[in-house]
């Protein structure tokens, strides 16, 4: 992964670890936790959307497939929790197989469709299956997290706990486009044609990136739903799906830390606009809009590129990808 | 009631909502032709169809026909204003970048409309009273029957503009090929405007008929926009006949399975028709097989 990451991450790493110690409000620890599972949900979210080309605008679906499997098991049926976590992402896993291996065949954005039909039926599921859901009304009385005896119940060992676990993802997907099959990845996502022919199961691959991004999506769900110990369906709505997915254009698509930025910024700017909450909705729509059409390689990379010389505009049959984060 | 009537009385509402389905997959049709792109904001048209309509003749008190004819060209306006801006603006036109763009328009205008418009459904009277007139001994809504006859008579009209007009004809050429279209000098870029003004001015139409009977309120763009668009694929995207008669269709079998089976899981079942055509038949009932498996 190069030299230049590794001390990125090491002085990340060393930033986000002493930042408790300066934060004394709990409620700002709560917000940075969140963030933290947004970077992981964001960050497999970017391997789907930078490397393999694809849209999801279902990952608030995979998100609440974790939170309310996770709840499910150990809540109704006593599943222990570190049993009944993996479990919970080996079924969203699975699922995104199934949904991935018809709609990948096809040239187009099938499985942006595909996901957002997903997501829409998962919710109404949320809602109306309430027996088992417990409705609209949410689901309570989750346990909370616990490794070995060790219960993490306040806020500022959660902290410690999500964010170890967020850098983590950050190191394996960093590692893994630095490796063989991130190299392929990255083929692909420049031409899909020229990659096919150098080799690299196209198919193959999008469906695994999809299915990794799906597994994160679940992994950030079951810690929510162990933090918070209550999710209710509003929460895993379309809405968290177009949250992410503009985390990762802000951010800009292929670029890793740029989603950690991307899902840091647009975690923390709503908790900074608060006096505002009404308009979020047209914020987001209005952030989303005009990053898309003056940055369309996404913020992060864009202010850089401000102060390079002009981009020449593409013509408008171009399908050309931007090139992507320059690798070190 | 007789088991084949009652699923005669759904199939007659079943066949009212596909009827709107039908006018908001034409509109995605329409865009996808001249642009290649997925048009999300075209939920948000026909909610703002409703909107503009219960403003202009709720609250201003115009006539019915006046108020009907200002939303027509308010939402074609938005129609235009989308494509003039954003769309026209964007630096790249990648076809990703571009549907994005339209998916932030539409949280855009879903979020402006809660303010102006605020969260509570309003309605709008029906064209023609409330009395059910009963055919074949089930019961039907005249604004059922207004709702059947405007869409089939927009269909017609857009047929003869597809095959009748010069413009119409440019239209179809463009999205045969953009490049050979501008070659022969047929102004693309104004075609491609028309296609979002036309689409917006649909998505008006749609909002205007559909809205006497279900309500509206600022969020029901998606759930539209969503039908419409599985319409479309059930029918073959980019297809109009395919989007009347997936639209048709997919009204119909919804109604059917929330009157036999369960109206909870209704709109949910939209969706799943959409996934299974999407797994069995991705180029629609009438598609013509151009997608290319890669």
């Amino acid at each position: 992964m190069g030299n230049k990451n590794k001390i990125f991450l090491l002085i990340y790493a060393l930033i986000i670890f002493t930042l408790p110690a300066i934060l004394q409000n709990n409620y700002h620890l709560m917000v940075l936790n969140v963030a933290a599972l947004n970077i992981m949900v964001v960050i497999g979210l970017n391997l789907l959307m930078g490397y393999a080309g694809q849209i999801s605008l279902g990952h608030a679906a995979f998100f609440g497939l974790g939170a309310y499997l996770s709840a499910i098991f150990t809540a109704t049926h006593g599943v222990p929790l570190w049993l009944a976590m993996p479990l919970a992402m080996a079924i969203a896993g699975i699922v995104a197989y199934l949904i991935a291996i018809p709609t990948l065949k096809l040239e187009g954005h099938y499985l942006v469709m595909a996901t957002l039909g997903f997501n829409i039926i998962i919710y109404i599921v949320m809602i109306q299956f309430d027996a088992v859901t417990g409705g609209p009304s949410g689901f309570a009385g989750i346990p909370r997290m616990q490794i070995g005896g060790l219960i993490f119940a306040s806020d500022r060992q959660i902290y410690y706990l999500f964010w170890a676990i967020s850098i983590a993802v950050l190191f394996f997907s960093l590692n893994l486009i630095h490796s063989r099959v991130g190299r392929a990845m990255a083929a692909l996502s420049h031409n899909e044609i020229a990659a096919g022919c150098a080799g690299v199961d196209t198919e193959g691959y999008k469906a695994k990136i999809f299915v990794i991004s799906a597994v994160l999506a679940s992994l950030a769900g079951s810690l929510y739903a162990h933090y918070i110990t209550f999710i209710s369906p509003g929460t895993f709505s379309f809405f968290y799906s177009i949250q992410v997915v503009t985390m990762v254009l802000v951010g800009g698509r292929g670029s890793l830390w740029g989603s950690v930025f991307g899902a840091l910024l647009l975690t923390l700017l709503p908790e900074a606009l608060h006096a505002v909450q009404e308009y979020s909705v047209l914020i987001y729509g209005l952030i989303l809009m005009v990053v898309l059409v003056f940055f369309p390689r996404g913020l992060f990379p864009g202010i850089g590129g401000l102060f390079a010389k002009r981009r020449t505009v593409l013509p408008p049959d171009s399908r050309e990808r931007p090139a992507l984060e320059k690798r070190a | 009631m007789t088991l084949s009537l009652q699923i005669f009385q759904f199939i007659l509402s079943g066949l009212t909502a596909g009827s709107t389905y039908a006018l908001i997959a034409i509109g995605f049709s329409l865009i996808h032709n001249a642009t290649g792109i997925v048009n999300f904001a075209q939920g948000e048209f026909v909610m703002l169809g409703g909107m503009f309509m219960i403003t202009f003749y709720t609250f201003l008190k115009f006539p019915m026909l006046l108020s009907f004819i200002l939303t027509v060209f308010s939402v074609a306006a938005v129609g235009l204003l989308l494509e003039r801006g954003p769309i026209r603006r964007a630096r790249s036109k990648e076809i990703l970048i571009l549907v994005m763009i339209t998916i932030g328009a539409s949280i855009f205008i879903k979020g402006l409309s809660m303010i102006l418009w605020g969260k509570n459904p309003m309605t709008l009277p029906s064209f023609s009273g409330e009395a059910p007139i009963v055919f074949l001994g089930a019961a039907v809504m005249p604004q059922s029957i207004w709702i059947f006859g405007i869409t089939m008579g927009v269909v017609a009209a857009l047929s003869y503009f597809f095959k009748g007009t010069m413009t119409g004809k440019a239209m179809r050429a463009v999205a045969a090929s953009r490049r050979s279209a501008r070659l022969t000098g047929i102004p693309v870029d104004r075609m491609i405007l028309l296609s979002f003004t036309l689409s917006g001015a649909l998505g008006a139409v749609a909002g205007i008929i559909l809205t006497p009977i279900t309500t509206t309120s600022y969020d029901v763009g998606v759930m539209l926009g969503l039908k419409g668009f599985s319409a479309a694929i059930l029918g073959g995207y980019g297809s109009m006949p395919g989007a009347v008669i997936g639209g048709l269709l997919l009204g119909t079998l919804e109604s059917l399975a929330a009157g036999l089976i369960s109206s909870e899981y209704k709109d949910a079942l939209a969706f799943l028709i959409l996934l299974t055509a999407l797994f069995f038949k991705p180029s629609g009932i009438l598609g013509r097989g151009r997608l290319r498996q890669v």
